[in-house]
C-alpha cells in the first residue's frame, strides 16, 4: 500500500494498463483465480457485489455457487465442501459473521481449511452499513467458543486484498485452518486501479479429505472428544500450530519509521488516513511513521515492542471504540505512551482529526521528556466527540420537536 | 437376507460349517455402542449398514453426523464422516454434494437436530432438491442431554423440561416435519417407518433402500423418518417403550410412504454428474 | 500531490458513472486514483455522490477533509458540500437547477454552468454530469481530455454504444464552456 511507484517506461506502460475494479468484485475475482472451487453466501450490505460477482462467474466456470438460506447455511455448506478437500470460500458482513461463528469454531477444532471474507460494517446489532473496524475483537479474539485462533489478514488497498486472497487460501490449506480476510465497507465499495496478475496457490493432496472410503478405513473430520485427556492433547496440538503460525506468518508494513519520533499504528482504511495525516505532519516538521499490521492475528507484537523502545509515543487509529489498541498496549508494555483515536457508527477519522490527535500526543510526549515523566505514563484514550453531543441528547430534541411525549 | 460382503466370521467356501444366514455387514464396525439398553439407534445403524452394503455404496459414501445421540455414528459405521454443528447436517451435506457429484451423500439426524434447531437447513436442502439421503431418527426427545422435550414430543408427555406433561397452550404441538417436507417439489421421496417390531423393521429397511436408490438414480432429496424409542428418556423399560411406540407414537406419526415422485424429472439443479454407482463414468 | 473532487446530486444524473470515467482517464494518464461512492440509505433517498481522488503517488486517505473541487448538481448537494471545499477550491454549480443560489462562501472559485441545458442540447439531459466533467477537466487539467474521451468510449460503448457520440459531445461542450468561463 505504501510502496512507492516504480520508475521506467515499462512500469509506466503497466500502470496505464491497469483496470479499475470495485473492491468486492476484485476480491471475488481474485478468489476465483486463486482456484476457489465453491462459494457459499447470503446477501448483506456492503458485500453484496461479492456474492453477485460469484453468482455469475462461478457458474460460468462450472464451479459451485449457492446462495444459502442463511449465513449459517452458507458456512456449513462450506464446511461440508471443505471436508472433501475442495478450495472453499464464504463472505459476509459483520452481522452475518456473527452467525458464522459457530461453524468457525467447528472448523478450527476439526482442522478444516476455508477462507472467510468480512466486509465490516458498523455495529453493534444491526447497526448500520457504513465502514467499520469494530469486528477486530470478533476476528482476532473470538467468533465462536473454545481455545482457537484463525489467521486474520487486513488489506489496505484493493490490490493488496487481491494478493491476500491467494495468501489466505495458502494459509488455510498449509495449516488446516479457517482464515479470515477483513476489510471495512470502504474497501468493498471503492474502486481502484488493479493489475490483473493473479496467483493460484499450488494444489495439495490431503490425507485427511473425505473422498469415500475406497480401499482404506473411513476417515472422520470432527471436533468432539469427550475424554478430557484426549481433548487437552488436541488443544495442545492446536496451540502448537498457532505458535508456528505466529512464528512464520506474521506480516506488517512500516513506512517512514527510520526517523520517527511518533508512530501511528493502524490497519486497513485507517492506515491510509494515517498516511495522509503523516504526510501533513511531516510538512509541519513532526516526524511520524506508520506501523501497519497486515496480519491482525498473529499480531506483530515483537516488532511493535522493538519499535516502542525507540519512539516517543504511539497513536492507534481505528474505525472503532478502540479494539486493536489493546493489542498495541500489550505489545508496548508501557514503554511509551499509547494514545487512541477512533470513530464509530460508520464514520471514518479524517486526516485532520488524526493530525489533532498527533499534536495532542506530541504535547504529552514532550512533557514526558521532562523530569516528572513517570507521572504521565498512564495511557489515555480519546474518542472523537462531535460538539453537539455536549448538549442535550439528540432524542430529546426529537421529542421536543414532536411536542412532548408520544 | 442376502449379504454381498459377509463378515470375517463367514466360513470359507466349501467348508462344512452350518449355513450362515445372518452376519454383521463389514461396514458395521465390530464394537459395542454407547447407546442405552433398548435404544433404537442400533437397529437403524444396522439397517443402514445393510442397505449401503447391498447397494455397494460404502466406498463412495460421505456421511454427515449430527449433534445428539448419533454424534458417534462414525464409531460404528466404517465410512467417511464429517461432524456437523447442531442442526446443520443438511447444509454440510449440500456442500459435499456440490463439490463431489460422484459421492453418495448421507445425513443422519435426530429430531432435536432436524426438527428444532435445524429446521431452516432441512427445509432449504429439501427445497433445493439436493441429491442427498436423509435418515431422520425420531424418538420424541432430547436423549443425549438428559431427556428434555423435543419439538416432536407428544402432547401430555412428561420430560425433564416438561415435568407436568407437554401442554399445547404453553409448548405448542408436535411437528410432523416429514409431511411438511413432502410438499416440496424438490423432495423425491419421503416416508416414515419404525423400529417397533420385526415386520416394521423390514419395511423401514425397504424405505431406507428406496431413499438411497433415489439418490443413485439421480433423483432429488430423499428422507426416511424412523420412529424410534428412548426407554431411558421416556422413563420406561425397553418393552414398555416399544409398546408406547406402537401405540400413541405411531398414532401421532402415521407410518407409510408419504410421497414418491420417482427419480426423474426433478425441477432442480442439473449437475451433469454420473450416478454414484459409476463414479468414473 | 493529490486532487480530490466530489460529484453530488440526484440519483439518475450519472454521477457515479462520471466519477468512474474520471478514474479511468486517470489510469490512462498513468496516475493513481481512488473512487468511492456514498453507499447506503442516503442513495435511496434520491441523492447520490461519489468522491474521486487523483494523484501521482499511491492514494492515502479515502476520506477527504477539504475537497479541491466539488460538483453540485442540486441544492441539497450545494448545501452539503460547499462548506467542505478547500479555500480557493473550485465549486462547479449546475445553475440549470441552482439558479442564483448563494454558496455562503467568499473564498471559493465558483464556476456557474447550465449543465442540464447543455446536456439537453447534446441530446440527453441525463448527460448532465458528463458536461460537468468536461468543465472540471478544462479548468483543472488533472487528467488529459483525450484520456477522458477514451474512457468514455470504453464505458459508454460497453453498455449503450448508441449514446457514445452524445457522451463525447456533452464532454466537449462542457470542456469548451469550462475553458471559456473566467
Amino acid at each position: 500500500m505504501t510502496g512507492e511507484r516504480e520508475p521506467g517506461a515499462q512500469a509506466d506502460a503497466n500502470r496505464r494498463a491497469r483496470v479499475l475494479m470495485k473492491g468486492n468484485e476484485a476480491i471475488a475475482e481474485a478468489a476465483i483465480q486463486a482456484g476457489c472451487d465453491a462459494y457459499f453466501g447470503y446477501p448483506i450490505t456492503p458485500q453484496a457485489e461479492l456474492l453477485e460477482w460469484m453468482a455469475r462467474r462461478m457458474l460460468e466456470l462450472g464451479r459451485v455457487f449457492i446462495q444459502a438460506e442463511s449465513e449459517l447455511g452458507a458456512i456449513n455448506m462450506a464446511l461440508g465442501a471443505a471436508a472433501t478437500g475442495a478450495r472453499v470460500m464464504v463472505s459476509s458482513s459483520s452481522p452475518g459473521i456473527s452467525l458464522m461463528a459457530e461453524a468457525m469454531s467447528y472448523m478450527a477444532g476439526s482442522g478444516t481449511p476455508m477462507v472467510l471474507v468480512n466486509i465490516m460494517r458498523a455495529g453493534p446489532g444491526l447497526g448500520g452499513i457504513g465502514p467499520s473496524q469494530s469486528d477486530y475483537f470478533q476476528a482476532t479474539k473470538g467468533h465462536g467458543h473454545g481455545d482457537y485462533r484463525v489467521p486474520v489478514l487486513a488489506p489496505a488497498s484493493i490490490g493488496e486484498a487481491m494478493e491476500l486472497m491467494a495468501t489466505s487460501f495458502e494459509l488455510a490449506e498449509r495449516y488446516r485452518t479457517p482464515v479470515m480476510l477483513v476489510a471495512d465497507g470502504i474497501l468493498g465499495q471503492a474502486m481502484e486501479p488493479v493489475d490483473l496478475r493473479f496467483r493460484t496457490p499450488e494444489r495439495q493432496t490431503f490425507d485427511w479429505a473425505l473422498t469415500g472410503a475406497a480401499g482404506r478405513p473411513g476417515r472422520v473430520i470432527k471436533s468432539i472428544d469427550l475424554d478430557p485427556e484426549v481433548l487437552e492433547r488436541r488443544n495442545l496440538d492446536l496451540q502448537h500450530k498457532y505458535r508456528e503460525i505466529a512464528r512464520r506468518e506474521t506480516r506488517w508494513e512500516g513506512w517512514q519509521l527510520h526517523d520517527a519520533d511518533l508512530v501511528i499504528v493502524a490497519y486497513g482504511t485507517a492506515a491510509r488516513v494515517a498516511r495522509t495525516a503523516i504526510e501533513r505532519a511531516r510538512e509541519k516538521g513532526i516526524r511520524v511513521g506508520l506501523f501497519r499490521p497486515i496480519t491482525l492475528w498473529p499480531f506483530p507484537s515483537h516488532e511493535l515492542a522493538r519499535l516502542s523502545r525507540h519512539v516517543g509515543g504511539i497513536l492507534t487509529v481505528e474505525l472503532s471504540a478502540g479494539q486493536m489498541v489493546e493489542d498495541v498496549r500489550l505489545a508496548v508494555e508501557g514503554r511509551c505512551p499509547v494514545a487512541f483515536h477512533g470513530r464509530m457508527g460508520g464514520l471514518v477519522p479524517t486526516p485532520d482529526e488524526v493530525m489533532g490527535a498527533l499534536k495532542a500526543l506530541k504535547g504529552r510526549v514532550d512533557r514526558i521528556a521532562s523530569p516528572e515523566r513517570h507521572a504521565h505514563m498512564a495511557p489515555v484514550s480519546r474518542w472523537h466527540e462531535p460538539p453537539e453531543r455536549t448538549e442535550a441528547e439528540p432524542w430529546i430534541h426529537e421529542r421536543v420537536r414532536r411536542g412532548g411525549r408520544r | 437376507m442376502t449379504l454381498h460382503t459377509p463378515g470375517p466370521e463367514s466360513p470359507a467356501p466349501g467348508a462344512s460349517a452350518a449355513r450362515l444366514i445372518y452376519a454383521r455387514p463389514e461396514v458395521l464396525r465390530d464394537r459395542s455402542t454407547h447407546y442405552c439398553p433398548g435404544c433404537g439407534h442400533g437397529v437403524v445403524h444396522r439397517l443402514l449398514a445393510e442397505v449401503l452394503t447391498e447397494l455397494d455404496l460404502p466406498a463412495h459414501t460421505i456421511a454427515v453426523a449430527p449433534v445428539g445421540c448419533a454424534v458417534f455414528a462414525y464409531d460404528y459405521l466404517d465410512i467417511d464422516f464429517v461432524e456437523a454443528p447442531h442442526g446443520r447436517a443438511p447444509a454440510v451435506a449440500t456442500g459435499i454434494r456440490r463439490v463431489r457429484p460422484e459421492a453418495f451423500v448421507l445425513t443422519y439426524q435426530g429430531d432435536g437436530d432436524l426438527a428444532a434447531i435445524g429446521t431452516a437447513e432441512i427445509v432449504h436442502a429439501a427445497a433445493r432438491g439436493e441429491r442427498i439421503t436423509a435418515i431422520f431418527v425420531n424418538n420424541g426427545i432430547y436423549g443425549m442431554t438428559g431427556g428434555q422435550m423435543a419439538p416432536t414430543t407428544l402432547l401430555g408427555q412428561k420430560t425433564t423440561s416438561s415435568p407436568f406433561g407437554r401442554d399445547a397452550a404453553l409448548m405448542g404441538y408436535p411437528i410432523r416435519i416429514t409431511e411438511m417436507l413432502a410438499q416440496l417439489p424438490g423432495v423425491t421421496y419421503a416416508a416414515r417407518g419404525t423400529i417397533a417390531d420385526v415386520g416394521s423393521i423390514g419395511k423401514l429397511k425397504a424405505m431406507i433402500k428406496r431413499a438411497c436408490q433415489v439418490q443413485m438414480e439421480g433423483g432429488g432429496f430423499a428422507i426416511v423418518e424412523a420412529l424410534s424409542n428412548c426407554p431411558v428418556g421416556w422413563g420406561m423399560t425397553p418393552q414398555q417403550s416399544i409398546e408406547h411406540l406402537k401405540g400413541p407414537v405411531v398414532e401421532a406419526y402415521p407410518l407409510g410412504v408419504i410421497v414418491d415422485r420417482g427419480a426423474v424429472a426433478q425441477p432442480t439443479h442439473d449437475l451433469g454428474c454420473p450416478s454414484p454407482a459409476h463414479p468414473e463414468a | 500531490m493529490d486532487h480530490s473532487v466530489v460529484f453530488a446530486g440526484f440519483g439518475g444524473q450519472g454521477l457515479l458513472f462520471t466519477g468512474q470515467v474520471l478514474a479511468r482517464a486517470a489510469i490512462k494518464d498513468g496516475l493513481e486514483v481512488f473512487w468511492i461512492p456514498s453507499y447506503g440509505p442516503e442513495m435511496r433517498g434520491g441523492t447520490a455522490s461519489c468522491t474521486v481522488i487523483v494523484g501521482d503517488t499511491p492514494i492515502g486517505s479515502p476520506v477527504v477533509d477539504r475537497f479541491d473541487a466539488a460538483v453540485a448538481m442540486n441544492l441539497p448537494s450545494l448545501r452539503k458540500f460547499a462548506p467542505r471545499v478547500a479555500p480557493a477550491g473550485l465549486l462547479l454549480m449546475n445553475t440549470s437547477l441552482l439558479g442564483d443560489e448563494e454558496t455562503g462562501r467568499s473564498d471559493l472559485v465558483e464556476m456557474h454552468l447550465q449543465c442540464t441545458d447543455l446536456a439537453a442540447l447534446c441530446g440527453d439531459d441525463k448527460l448532465v454530469s458528463v458536461v460537468a466533467l468536461g468543465a472540471l477537466v478544462a479548468r483543472t487539467g488533472w487528467v488529459t481530455p483525450d484520456s477522458v474521451r477514451a474512457a468514455l468510449r470504453e464505458m459508454a460503448g460497453k453498455k449503450r454504444p448508441e449514446v457514445v457520440d452524445a457522451d463525447l459531445g456533452a464532454f466537449d461542450a462542457g470542456f469548451e464552456a469550462g475553458a471559456a468561463t473566467p
